[in-house]
């Protein structure tokens, strides 16, 4: 019963989720075995994505509370490098496919 | 109005995901693809940090844009410094960054929710599996940069972790469902999500690393999403999820590469003691060939395919390849590159390596098409290659590789080998290719031994 109230209150979301799951399976459905490790690669960057709730939590967190200060900040520091050194490795691993002139 | 901005705004971050993965799929529009998702990012986090309702000191703005612009240094400079034989490591531990940074949300916003059981249950379950994926990378990058070589295995492992997870769901739904909500069983959970984390890799070889990793990788979409569905945040929701269903996908693309299902890599995992006496049986005589008779055999054949392997990658030996395949060429020899869709650490990691060194991509062939031109091949040199060339994985089930597709290179008129020693491959499974009567081998680190070949080519002018 829970359930069903929680799931009717965040339909919303829940179609997002529905949705996007089949859209990540289409999406990449037939990649070539040689684009595998820059796909994984580029698909880690974005879950950097998580970035974005971290500096939600510092921007909702009180001035005077440092514990929660130091963690947040370190979690936006964590959730930058999975994004900028995702997204850049990913370049430089195809930077390499260019074709010879 | 500012609200709605930043509504419009994690939409269209959405759409550059999608297309940015899609985009990835595609040989020709992959790097755009990759750059469309990265100024799809850069816009989420401006818009984010922009249109905040509400008070804030400047002394948490200075601490996020510092954070920010530490991260983007330290991102920045080990991505690009990084070599790329070193890269499979790298993506795990970049893929830890971003599932301890989930953790930390998780640990944060507990207090702010104290009360409300759904929030409590989407917290625990992002911290959970954040915490989980953060130990478990950072355990697989430990194994891939050779710190961590052995599979440990405690007893009963499989029946160990089983009940580790069980108690994790069981106290999570308990720490939800009471009213109390006490940090103290927050941090318990946390220390046991890591705990977890370390024992579910622990047990798995070094060569079934790039789906664990690749599994890791859909679990941070996955706590990425649940952070999004607290938050009520679009563009986490969809970017997380996106890649944990991608993610999914792809680890079962790689599992089926090497024709094992996922179960099998987790719980019945080989690569690492375990399996010492199969493949016992294989024994004969070994015959080894020098590089310049190597040369001669090489200079009169007119097809030649190169097998390269994870050993290519450790000794460097990329461009020289490159360089023996140009000479090759110029005295009208036909060359190419068999790739096996595992070869190296990580599918597709020999082809970055051999781009690197300018191989042309149509010169890389994928194993079902090369496979059946091995009948017709004058020699076949397998560049620090072992399991992917393995005939046991046809003719012996006992082994445990049995059923893996590999390269078919013991049909070609002659075979050689570049390994260091005759130590046994990353699946520590010994390989009757060596004894066989067309097969020489030729010992030595393969940059070296392969300098070597190419000047003895040079001198036969």
């Amino acid at each position: 019963m829970e359930l069903i109230d929680f799931l009717g209150q965040n339909i919303e979301m829940v179609y997002i989720v529905i949705l996007s799951i089949f859209v990540g399976v289409e999406v990449i459905g037939n990649v070539p075995s040689v684009l595998h490790t820059p796909l994984m690669s580029g698909a880690n960057a974005i879950h950097g994505v998580v970035i974005v709730g971290a500096i939600i939590v510092m921007l909702n967190s009180s001035p005077d509370n440092f514990l929660a200060l130091g963690l947040g900040s370190l979690a936006v520091f964590l959730g930058t490098l999975n994004v900028v050194g995702g997204f850049v490795v990913t370049d430089r691993m195809l930077e390499m496919f260019k074709k010879k002139k | 109005m500012t609200e709605n901005i930043v509504h419009i705004i994690y939409l269209i971050a959405s759409v550059t995901f999608v297309i940015g993965l899609k985009m990835l799929s595609g040989p020709k529009t992959a790097r755009n693809g990759n750059l469309l998702a990265a100024f799809g990012m850069t816009l989420a986090i401006i818009a984010t940090i922009v249109f905040h309702k509400g008070e804030v000191s400047g002394l948490v703005y200075g601490l996020i844009f510092g954070a920010i612009g530490l991260g983007t240094i330290v991102g920045w400079l080990t991505a690009k410094r990084v070599q790329m034989t070193k890269m499979p490591e790298l993506v795990s531990l970049f893929n830890g960054m971003g599932g301890a940074c989930a953790a930390l949300i998780g640990l944060l916003e507990f207090e702010h929710n104290i009360g409300n059981a759904t929030s409590i249950a989407v917290i625990l379950t992002g911290m959970v599996i954040g915490s989980v994926s953060f130990s478990g990378s950072m355990i697989a990058w430990a194994k891939l940069n050779g710190k961590l070589r052995k599979a440990i295995r405690l007893p009963y492992y499989n029946i160990l972790n089983t009940i580790i997870l069980v108690g994790l769901v069981v106290y999570a739904i308990y720490i939800t469902s009471s009213g109390t909500h006490s940090e103290t069983h927050l941090y318990a959970l946390f220390a046991a999500a890591l705990v977890y984390g370390v024992l579910f890799v622990i047990p798995i070889g070094g060569a079934d690393m790039p789906v664990v990793i690749s599994l890791l990788n859909s679990f941070t979409g996955l706590a990425a999403a649940f952070g999004g569905f607290l938050y009520g945040n679009q563009v986490m929701l969809t970017g997380g999820i996106l890649v944990g269903s991608a993610g999914t996908l792809l680890t079962f693309v790689m599992c089926n590469a090497m024709n094992r299902p996922l179960h099998n890599v987790i719980f019945g995992a080989f690569g690492g003691g375990g399996e010492a006496q199969a493949g016992a049986g294989v024994d004969g005589n070994i015959t080894e060939v020098s590089p310049s008779d190597l040369a001669v055999q090489m200079n009169y054949s007119s097809k030649v395919i190169i097998v390269p392997g994870y050993g290519l990658a450790v000794a460097q030996a990329q461009h020289v390849v490159n360089e023996l395949e140009q000479l090759l060429e110029s005295r009208g020899v036909e060359v190419s590159y068999a790739i096996h869709p595992v070869a190296g650490r990580m599918p597709g990691h020999m082809n970055v390596l051999l781009a690197e060194s300018n191989v042309e991509y149509e010169k890389l062939k994928e194993m079902e098409d090369v496979n059946p031109e091995f009948t017709q091949t004058d020699v076949v040199l397998v560049v620090g290659a072992n399991d992917v060339v393995n005939p046991a994985a046809k003719t012996d089930p006992s082994s445990p590789i049995y059923g893996m597709p590999i390269l078919e290179v013991e049909n070609a008129k002659s075979i050689v080998v570049n390994k260091r020693s005759m130590n046994a491959g990353y699946a520590g499974i010994q390989n009757a290719l060596f004894f066989n009567d067309k097969t020489n081998m030729l010992f030595g680190d393969a940059k070296k031994v392969l300098t070597e070949l190419v000047s003895e080519l040079k001198n036969m002018d």
